[in-house]
């Protein structure tokens, strides 16, 4: 019966999160689609053409898989971060919170609507590098899970800076503060492996060299980490972060007075 | 059995503001119960930690029988909540707004549909299941948080001032749709209100809330009786004289043109004050009640007017 109960309320969530994301699609997905273009077109045509092979691979084959990866971490991070936000600002969030739906069910259904927007686009800006570059699927688990990983940690990351957010700003300061930086330091456009060795070090501390490291193993075979340890320190993160963000909604920090 | 018990609840707010101070009250299953209070006095707060969107500090409430604390899910699932503000997405179609909220209560879309439409159309928003939400008018919106607090059949609906803003004729729509919820279907109801003529109209039992705290409780005609005097307006044949208004003094009138205000009770009856106004050559062409009398006693309860 509450299994029943549970399903359908998270089936709820699930259809209203994924429903709103489509409406507004050009919104959603097709900035993300239009700013990947420009970067390959950008540094995979004009200047790759003038850098040097990495492990083998064209410019425009190394980036495409740490782009794609951008565009999955970031897009899921701001579905759920903008989608729970505006939830708590127009109030609607009551509606879930006075009914008996279960804390972890409510955060399944709004991550799962940043997984859905996070796989999406990261299949999108996929279709379009295929127009610019030809891609061998070396590992497609690797592909499959990695990317559901990665959209997995932000949307939770962005659940977690919607609870805390207090105002519009509050939204947008993790997403250009934190999260570009980090992507772009993680190792989208350059091997972390080419940097000295100082920076090698900081780097490994940068979870985006994990999760790019891993999905660029799954297309191209290559990677700058050890697979198995970029699997644990995700999953780490996946389960730190889901308990973290249930203890907030338990302790109403954020939601209830 | 017990539709709501509030044992001893308090909630001090995080910048130290006591909203709360020791409530305790019950309703009897089936009741219609009005819990009233000046602005601020707690009525909110206590109706936000019973939905669930507040949490207490202390104390305990059980909802028939079912703690808050120990299966919250199982309380949730009794009552239906109707805010006092809008809390519906604006963009959102006035029929998707009410089946997911039955689907965040575990009713599949399928399912909900017949309630859906039942209530709708009885609130009069049938047509506008296909519109927007902020299309709505701002008596639309309040019908379609009744109809939304109710698709999942709640035995306990707490409707935190529904008419607020609403204008007479729908009000008293409102009035005899609850009516016949209340006494059709058996649904218990809490309702705050600051129209205390719709709380009088409505409620069998009242609580009076001030500053935290429960003044009075019991039946609204029990704490009714207790009040003692009653303004009488008489629509008179001419204006009475200083002399007649003398010989009135302890009737305290007030007059207005042609119409004289009194104050009668047991001591100065009414028919006392009339036999005075005709020994003054003046005739009564007719008279009407004009006490508020529960206003007058939230007024004294709440001590903002010695009556």
């Amino acid at each position: 019966m509450n299994f029943q109960r549970n399903l359908i309320a998270y089936q709820t969530i699930v259809y209203k999160e994924v429903k709103r994301m489509l409406r507004v699609w050009t919104q959603t997905l097709l900035p993300p689609v239009v700013t990947m273009t420009l970067y390959f077109v950008v540094f995979g045509k004009f200047i790759g053409s003038q850098v040097a092979n990495i492990d083998g691979f064209t410019y425009m084959q190394f980036i495409v898989p740490g782009l794609v990866m951008m565009s999955v971490v970031m897009n899921a991070f701001m579905h759920t971060v903008s989608s729970f936000y505006f939830a708590k600002f127009q109030k609607t969030i009551e509606e879930i919170l006075v009914s008996p739906t279960p804390y972890w069910v409510v955060i399944a259904g709004y991550i799962t609507g940043g997984v859905v927007r996070g796989l999406l686009t990261g299949s999108l800006v996929l279709g379009v590098a295929l127009f610019f570059t030809r891609i061998h699927f070396a590992h497609w688990p690797s592909v499959l899970l990695f990317a559901f990983l990665a959209a997995l940690l932000f949307s939770l990351f962005g659940l977690i800076n919607a609870v805390f957010a207090k105002n519009f700003d509050g939204v947008f300061i993790i997403p250009n503060f934190v999260l570009t930086p980090l992507t772009y330091l993680g190792g989208v456009f350059y091997s972390v492996k080419l940097l000295p060795e100082f920076w090698q070090a900081v780097s490994l501390w940068n979870p985006m060299v994990y999760i790019i490291g891993g999905f660029r193993y799954g297309i191209l075979g290559v990677a700058d980490t050890d697979m198995r340890l970029a699997f644990g320190i995700l999953s780490t993160f996946v389960v730190m972060a889901f308990t973290a963000t249930w203890w907030l909604f338990y302790t109403g920090k954020g939601l209830r007075a | 059995m017990k539709a709501l018990e509030v044992k001893n609840v308090r909630k001090t707010y995080a910048g130290g503001v006591e909203a709360l101070k020791g409530v305790s009250l019950s309703l009897e299953e089936g009741d219609f119960f009005a819990l009233l209070g000046p602005n601020g006095a707690g009525k909110t707060t206590l109706i936000n930690i019973l939905s669930g969107l507040v949490n207490k500090t202390s104390g305990e409430l059980l909802v028939h029988g079912v703690s808050i604390d120990q299966d919250a899910a199982q309380a949730k699932l009794q009552i239906g909540v109707v805010p006092q503000e809008f809390n519906f997405g604006i963009f959102e179609k006035v029929i998707d707004i009410v089946l997911d909220q039955a689907g965040y209560y575990g009713i599949s879309r399928r399912q909900a549909y017949p309630n859906a439409k039942k209530y709708l159309t009885q609130l009069g928003l049938w047509e506008k299941r296909d519109v927007q939400a902020r299309e709505l008018s701002g008596g639309m919106k309040r019908r379609l948080m009744i109809v939304r607090g109710l698709v999942h059949n709640p035995k306990f609906l707490i409707l935190d001032e529904p008419t607020a803003g609403v204008d007479i004729e729908l009000r008293r729509g409102m009035w005899d749709f609850l009516r016949e919820l209340n006494r059709d279907k058996g649904v218990t109801i809490l309702l705050t209100t600051h129209y205390l003529e719709e709380a009088e109209e409505l409620c069998r039992h009242m609580a009076l809330i001030n500053q935290g705290k429960i003044v009075s409780s019991g039946l609204i005609k029990d704490l009714l009786a207790s009040m003692e005097d009653e303004s009488v307006t008489l629509d008179l044949s001419q204006t009475p004289a200083k002399e007649t208004l003398l010989d009135l003094a302890p009737f305290h009138p007030r007059v207005t043109e042609r119409s004289l205000e009194v104050t009668v009770n047991k001591q100065n009856s009414l028919s006392q004050a009339i036999q005075r106004l005709s020994g003054a050559g003046l005739e009564v062409l007719s008279l009407r009640n004009t006490s508020n009398r529960l206003e007058e006693y939230f007024l004294r309860m709440t001590q903002k007017k010695d009556v």
